[in-house]
C-alpha cells in the first residue's frame, strides 16, 4: 500500500508531519522513564518485591493505578481498599478505549494488543493528529515506546530501591512527589481543582475515623463536583 | 504486597481498557458521567499526596516529608522538570529527617 519514493504515503517516519509527535513522544518518554523509576523505588521501599513491582508495570501498565495499590499497601491498607483506590483511577482508560476504537482500524487481536496500550498518554497524543493514519501511527508509537520506557525505568528502580535505605535517601518521599508531579497538570482546570481541594480535605478528615485505604476510596467522592453543568461549556474531558 | 493483588490488578485494569477499545467501541458515554469520570484523577490523586505526606497509619503527622512535598510543589508551581519535581521532593525530606 505504502509507496517507498514519492506519492502520499511516505515512509511514517519521514512523514514530516508526523515530526512533532515522534519528538513529543521522545520528551514524554524521558518523564515517564523517570516515573517508572521512581515507581521501582518507592514499590520495593513499600515492601513489595522486584518481581511483583515489575509485574504491575507489565501488566497493570497505568501508572496512577499502580503508584495507589502499592502506597495504600505498604500504609497497611487492606487488599479491598487498594483495589478499590487503584480500579477508581484505571476506570478512566474505558473513557479513552471509547475514544479510540473510532480511531483505530484492525483484527481483534491488534485490538486487544492496543488496549493494553490505551492510557492517558497515547489517547492525547493520538487525538492530537489531524488525520486518521497520523492518528493510529501515534498511537502505536507512543504506546509502544512508553511501554518500553516505563518498564525499564520500572526494572532499573525496584533494583535500585532494593539496594539502598529508602529512609536515608527520603525515598518515601519519592511517591508524594510524583503525586504531585501527576496531579499538578490536570489542576490548570477550575472544577479539576475544585475535585482535588475537595478529595485532600475528604482525606484528612476520614484519615483518623476509618481503616487505612478507605480515605482513598472516599475522596472520590468530589467528583460530584462534575454533576453540576460547566458554565462557560467549557471540555473538561481530556 | 501480595501476588493475588497484582493478578487481580492487572485483570482490573485491563478489563477497563478492553470494555471501552473492544466491546462497546464506538459509544459515547452520558455527558454527566464522563465529566464525573474525568474528575477522579484530580480527586484521588491529590488525596494520595495527602495520604503520603501527612499520614502515618491512621494518624496525622507532620514529619520531614511535609517540607519534601511542599519543595516538590514549589517545584511543580514554578514548572521545573519531573526529575527535578522528584529529586526534590526525597532530598529535602532527606535532609530535614537528617538535619532538622
Amino acid at each position: 500500500m505504502a509507496k517507498r519514493d514519492g506519492g502520499d504515503h511516505v515512509t511514517w517516519w519521514r512523514d514530516p508531519d508526523l515530526r512533532p509527535m515522534i519528538l513529543a513522544c521522545l520528551t514524554l518518554s524521558a518523564a515517564v522513564g523517570v516515573f517508572g523509576f521512581s515507581f521501582g523505588v518507592g514499590s520495593v521501599a513499600a515492601g513489595s518485591s522486584v518481581a511483583q513491582t515489575c509485574a504491575l508495570s507489565l501488566f497493570v501498565f497505568t501508572g496512577a493505578s499502580q503508584f495507589s495499590a502499592v502506597s495504600v499497601i505498604g500504609a497497611g491498607g487492606s487488599f479491598g481498599s487498594a483495589l478499590g483506590g487503584a480500579l477508581l483511577l484505571a476506570a478512566r482508560n474505558g473513557v479513552y478505549g471509547l475514544a479510540m476504537s473510532r480511531r483505530l482500524d484492525g483484527s481483534l487481536g491488534r485490538r486487544l494488543l492496543a488496549a493494553q496500550l490505551t492510557i492517558d498518554e497515547t489517547t492525547a497524543m493520538s487525538v492530537a493528529q489531524s488525520d486518521r493514519r497520523h492518528g493510529q501511527i501515534a498511537f502505536w508509537f507512543t504506546g509502544v515506546t512508553l511501554y518500553l520506557f516505563w518498564n525499564t525505568g520500572t526494572l532499573i528502580g525496584a533494583l535500585t530501591g532494593s539496594a539502598i535505605d529508602p529512609q536515608t535517601f527520603g525515598l518515601d518521599a519519592a511517591f508524594p512527589a510524583g503525586f504531585v508531579a501527576m496531579v499538578w497538570p490536570l489542576l490548570s482546570d477550575r472544577r479539576a481543582r475544585l475535585a482535588a481541594a475537595l478529595g485532600a480535605l475528604i482525606c484528612l478528615a476520614s484519615v483518623s475515623i476509618t481503616p487505612v485505604g478507605v480515605p482513598i476510596l472516599l475522596s472520590a467522592l468530589a467528583v460530584l463536583v462534575g454533576l453540576q453543568r460547566p458554565v462557560d461549556g467549557a471540555v473538561v474531558a481530556r | 504486597m501480595t501476588w493475588a493483588l497484582v493478578i487481580v490488578l492487572a485483570l482490573g485494569a485491563y478489563a477497563f481498557k478492553v470494555t471501552g477499545l473492544v466491546f462497546l467501541g464506538g459509544r459515547s458515554l452520558p455527558p454527566i458521567l464522563e465529566r464525573c469520570l474525568a474528575l477522579i484523577p484530580a480527586a484521588v490523586i491529590s488525596a494520595l499526596v495527602v495520604k503520603d505526606t501527612l499520614t502515618a497509619g491512621q494518624d496525622i503527622v507532620f514529619d520531614a516529608r511535609a517540607a519534601g512535598i511542599a519543595a516538590a510543589a514549589l517545584a511543580a508551581w514554578r514548572r521545573w522538570p519531573l526529575i527535578v519535581v522528584i529529586v526534590l521532593g526525597a532530598v529535602v525530606t532527606a535532609l530535614v529527617r537528617r538535619f532538622g
